[in-house]
């Protein structure tokens, strides 16, 4: 079997922003749920937290091709 | 590779001749239609062409003869152009001076999303935005104007200083403003660029495993690849609805972050 063990590593970093973008969605669900007329504003704010957290993952992933 | 051939139809025929099933690696991106090596025209510099005539004159198009009740293409360009301009531009950088800044958006939308979308419409299918030097492009130009605004409105000391948030005590500043400056210079554009990439890049990947895949197994597979081969296809279809989904949120988010950048250089105080 072969393959390169960087990619692993992208497994690796990719745990942390999956839950970071789960704890964003959750709270942008709730939120909603709770007062239905924010959810212009929440889904502005819920995007830009999950493009913030999502940065990580893709420096995982373009690491992993980098790093050969 | 010619244009409208589907690159990973020609990759797989590649690949059943040899041993056996080649995944897709991050080379089948660099693809020179005319010469070789530094200076090539490649594939995505015929698609960036296409999309920019094909905006221009979609956008022309629909709104020569604009009427006060919009025919359809007029309604789709009305939309999307509201749909930066209040939606992005109004609301993040605020009603006092967002105007000067909708050409920009709307236009860098429209690049990403047009282009964006390539990727999974047929005849082109190749999403430019999966060459890192078109994003670094795009997001060279969102560094350069964030910074021009705020050096504009602040001095070039004052744009420094405003970066760092006041009333701290002063012990932390040996902390915060080695952490500002790599926010500003190194950070926000890395993260722009390697965003729009990372993400264009990875899910043209998996289009492309998928699809190569389904046909490797459906094709040179036994009965029981066969059925996998089946089922990585219905995958395949999933994925590129799914893509669809990813690419028109790339391009927004691009968008609301560069809205964001400039609105934060623009800001009175924090």
């Amino acid at each position: 079997m072969e393959g390169n063990i960087a990619i692993l590593g992208y497994g690796l970093s990719a745990i942390g922003p999956g839950v970071g973008i789960g704890l964003i969605f959750a709270a942008y669900i709730n939120g909603v749920a709770r007062q239905p007329e924010a959810r212009g504003v929440l889904q502005g704010i819920a995007i830009l937290g999950f493009a913030l957290a999502e940065a990580l993952a893709i420096f995982g992933l373009v690491l992993a091709f980098v790093f050969k | 590779m010619s244009l409208n051939v589907l690159g990973a139809i020609s990759l797989a025929a590649e690949g059943g001749e040899g041993e056996g099933f080649h995944a897709p690696t991050p080379a089948e991106f660099y693809q020179p239609l005319i010469g070789h090596g530094d200076f090539a025209i490649t594939r995505p510099m015929v698609v960036l062409a296409i999309s920019v005539a094909l905006i221009a004159w979609f956008l022309v198009a629909t709104t020569k003869r604009a009427a006060v009740v919009p025919g359809k293409g007029q309604w789709v360009t009305e939309n999307a152009y509201n749909f930066v301009r209040n939606g992005v531009a109004r609301d993040i950088i605020g009603s006092h001076d967002f105007l000067k800044f909708v050409p920009l958006l709307f236009s860098m939308f429209m690049l990403i999303l047009v282009n964006n979308l390539f990727g999974i419409i047929p005849p082109i299918q190749y999403p430019t935005m999966s060459r890192i030097g078109f994003p670094i492009a795009l997001t060279l130009l969102v560094f350069v104007i964030y910074h021009a605004v705020g050096i504009k409105k602040n001095g070039a000391w004052g744009h420094i200083k405003h970066m760092i948030p006041p009333g701290l005590p002063k012990g932390i500043y040996v902390l915060i403003i080695p952490l500002e400056l790599l926010t500003y210079f190194v950070t926000r554009p890395l993260t722009l660029a390697l965003r729009l990439f990372g993400n264009m890049f990875a899910g043209h990947m998996l289009l492309l495993l998928f699809i190569t895949g389904g046909e490797y197994m459906l094709i040179h597979g036994g009965l029981g690849l066969k059925v996998a081969g089946v089922g990585s296809f219905g995958m395949a279809f999933v994925l590129t609805a799914f893509e669809g989904l990813i690419e028109f949120l790339q391009a927004y988010i691009f968008t609301l972050l560069a809205a964001t950048y400039i609105a934060g250089s623009l800001a009175d105080e924090h």
